[in-house]
């Protein structure tokens, strides 16, 4: 079976079976990543573009060593250190970087449909690596991997997604891709980060983390970003740490085999205390393994080379 | 006001309007002629004969209707002539029926002081097409703070005050600028928007918002605004004019204020009674607007507004941008759609869907905006300004952006196929439209 897309710019149209595919096609390159050499020929002679116009460390360098573990040719290009001036717009940057024969450009963009435009406008397949607050896909899809790979089915999963939904695109796009698997899906945080109507997404929401939590299977945290101190979603990051942040006590909440994550970079303190970052339950950084395959798996399914 | 044509001074021919369905709102209704001489209308009503020379328009099957008036226009002259001039805004502007528009005072410089009406009243004058009437600022650089001159505004040629897309936020500055318009008898217009509520909002807030991960801007950033204007008039007894009303909340308040006597207009754009949010999925920026599109049932509340006289005036907020302004990402798009040449048949389809008779419909376009700003226009009374629109009401064309005569193609109706279509405009007694012919 092969993806039949040009682009993947976000889960919420997916059929499960796309999603399984993803998710299988990743379990293929997840074995290539644990080999001495990690490198197979898949995408000798494309070339991957990774267009970032929002700062990003670990995304990007992800995406890098995904196309570079396939054999593409891979360019970093981001607005800061090239060309790109105010003016130009979004489209004329991409036209740019397809006339240089780009066969995937991988798009992080701080204006939620920024992908969605781009996918429009050209010809190269379009990888959605995260625009404003509306959908971050292989985020999501790395997130499932990692469930599943630790033994978890979807269907009947109780999810909880804690933090402030309303700015957070990987919310969104784990919201989209657990409800259509089967999971139950619980928000948990203060209504100022719910956005409006969410529950009509077949979600539901908690503002007492307790409650949200009991029983749990997964436990994804969001980052707070702390800027938006004092900006009326809520009063202090002390405050907000006491009513939303994981400690040990509230892990215990949770069924006893339940998963901790986090896309990271993490607060630690704030939304995640320490000592539950690092735990066994934490599977933080299975996700920033897993999130390699995962991308090789989508560059593989998306430049068509299946 | 003289009639003139290319090369000052000498009189235009008298025209006869035979025959045609007159639609004059509340004077007369019905088959008849008109008849313009010296740029007034001279007479009007069945079976009138012309004067000696006069051209003769042949209006049978055709509506003749006075020209409309759009209290509700951004011409982008002086300051971003790339978007639009008055001289191509104008030429939209009879393209599509209108004799008369409202220029909003956000050019730049801004329209808060004497010389830039001037400037606008002289390059409207050299266009030559349509009545082009200023709205002034209600402060200084529209920045909420200070008064503009609005005496000064008014007397150099301003018919209306206006903060439109920098709403005054200040409520005293508000009441302040209220009781002082009252000195002039001008009617104080407001974009409702509490900038607050509306931060960084690009779309309605609500599901499709919420799916999208767009910021929204919601219902309740309008109905405050409506809300502190209307008690803001009651206090002041000032002639208040809501723009571009689109939230169901908004229609219930005005409607409850008419009842209570308060001096207060209202106007709906026809993006705001023909289409939903749901037009802004797949990131669609032609479908970003300021007001926003909001819901079905919002859209419902404007056609009631319509229905029952709450809202009386329908105003296009005729807002052009450049094609490479509207490519950009949606949050980035700047706001709005040009209206000016799809505002008579989007109209049209209230009447075709029984929220309107087509009298209603007409009054809306014509006596209603000039009524709400003390206008003598919008009437085809004997001794009025002969401004004229003719106009078939059956025939379907498909809406091209590439045929607009305004500079600018930003419209979320192209490929739409619409009926009721301009023949021909006349302003002051000139023909400066003619439906097939491209001169301009």
């Amino acid at each position: 079976m092969s993806l039949k897309r040009k682009d993947l710019l976000s889960l919420a149209p997916l059929s499960v079976d796309e999603i399984k595919l993803m998710l299988d096609t990743a379990d293929s390159f997840k074995e290539v990543t644990g080999r001495e050499i990690k490198k197979v020929p898949t995408l000798r002679g494309k070339t991957v573009v990774n267009l970032f116009f929002e700062p990003s460390t670990r995304t990007r360098t992800s995406f890098e060593l995904a196309a570079k573990r396939l054999s593409a040719d891979v360019i970093n290009f981001s607005p800061s250190s090239s060309s790109v001036v105010k003016g130009e717009t979004l489209l004329d940057t991409a036209r740019n970087i397809e006339a240089m024969q780009a066969d995937v450009i991988v798009l992080r963009h701080s204006s939620a449909g920024a992908a969605d435009t781009l996918a429009r406008g050209v010809k190269s397949s379009v990888i959605n690596a995260g625009d404003g607050w509306h959908e971050h896909p292989t985020q999501a899809l790395l997130d499932l991997y990692t469930i599943r790979e630790r033994g978890l089915g979807f269907e009947g999963l109780r999810v909880a997604i804690v933090g402030d939904v309303s700015h957070s695109r990987v919310a969104r796009s784990n919201i989209y891709a657990l409800t259509k698997l089967g999971a139950e899906v619980r928000l948990v945080g203060p209504p100022t980060m719910m956005p409006w109507g969410i529950e009509k997404l077949g979600v539901t929401v908690y503002s007492n983390m307790d409650e949200g939590l009991r029983g749990v299977n997964v436990i994804m945290m969001l980052r707070l970003q702390l800027e938006r101190q004092g900006r009326a979603l809520f009063p202090t990051i002390r405050e907000y740490a006491r009513l939303y942040g994981l400690t040990a006590e509230r892990v215990k909440l949770a069924d006893s085999g339940a998963i901790v994550m986090h896309p990271g970079p993490i607060n630690r303190g704030v939304e995640i205390a320490p000592d539950v970052a690092d735990s066994l339950s934490s599977v933080i950084l299975d996700q920033v393994a897993n999130g390699v395959a995962v991308r090789m798996g989508i560059l593989y399914l998306i430049s068509g080379a299946g | 006001m003289t009639v003139r044509r290319k090369g000052d001074g000498i009189a235009v021919q008298p025209i006869w309007i035979k025959n045609g369905q007159v639609i004059d709102p509340g004077r007369f209704v019905g088959v008849g002629d008109v008849v313009i001489e010296q740029g007034k209308i001279a007479a009007i009503g069945p079976n009138l004969s012309g004067p000696p020379g006069c051209a003769v328009i042949q209006a049978t099957g055709m509506l003749v209707l006075p020209g409309f008036v759009d209290l509700h226009v951004h011409f982008r002259e002086p300051g971003f002539e790339y978007k639009e001039t008055i001289q191509s805004g104008s030429a939209a502007a009879v393209a599509g029926g209108f004799t008369t528009v409202c220029c909003m005072p956000n050019t730049s410089p801004i329209n808060d002081n004497q010389a830039v009406t001037e400037f606008i009243l002289e390059r409207a004058r050299v266009a030559g097409l349509a009545n082009v009437l200023p709205v002034g600022a209600i402060t200084k650089g529209s920045e909420g703070k200070e008064l503009a001159e609005i005496g000064d505004l008014r007397r150099s040629g301003c018919v209306a005050i206006s903060d439109d897309g920098q709403p005054v936020m200040n409520s005293l500055v508000m009441r302040r600028a209220m009781e002082y318009a009252r000195a002039f008898d001008l009617t104080v217009v407001d974009h409702c928007e509490d900038l607050h509520l509306a931060e960084g909002g690009c779309m309605n807030e609500g599901l499709i918002s919420t799916e999208l991960g767009l910021p929204g801007i919601p219902a309740a950033a309008e109905d405050v605004m409506v809300a502190r204007n209307l008690s803001l008039s009651e206090l002041t007894g000032a002639r208040l004019h809501l723009a571009h009303l689109s939230t169901a909340g908004s229609v219930r308040m005005v409607r409850e204020a008419k009842v209570r006597g308060i001096k207060v207009t209202a106007e709906a754009c026809p993006h705001h009674f023909t289409l939903t949010e749901e037009v802004v999925r797949g990131y669609n920026t032609h479908a970003k607007m300021n007001p926003p599109l909001r819901t079905w049932e919002d859209v419902q509340a404007i056609k009631d507004g319509l229905r029952d006289g709450t809202i009386e005036v329908i105003a296009t907020d005729h807002a052009p941008h450049a094609t490479q302004e509207k490519q950009q990402d949606f949050t980035e798009a700047p706001f709005g759609i040009v209206g000016l040449e799809t505002a008579f048949s989007l109209t049209l389809r209230l009447v075709e869907e029984g929220v309107l008779s087509l009298e209603q419909a007409v009054a809306k376009l014509t006596s209603a905006p000039a009524a709400a700003f003390g206008l003598k226009k919008g009437t085809l009374a004997v001794g009025a300004d002969a401004d004229v629109a003719i106009v078939n009401q059956h025939a379907q064309w498909e809406v091209d952006p590439s045929k607009f005569r305004s500079k600018s193609r930003n419209t979320p109706f192209a490929g739409w196929k619409i009926k009721g279509q301009v023949k021909i405009t006349i302003v002051g007694g000139r023909v400066v439209f003619e439906a097939g012919s491209s001169e301009q």
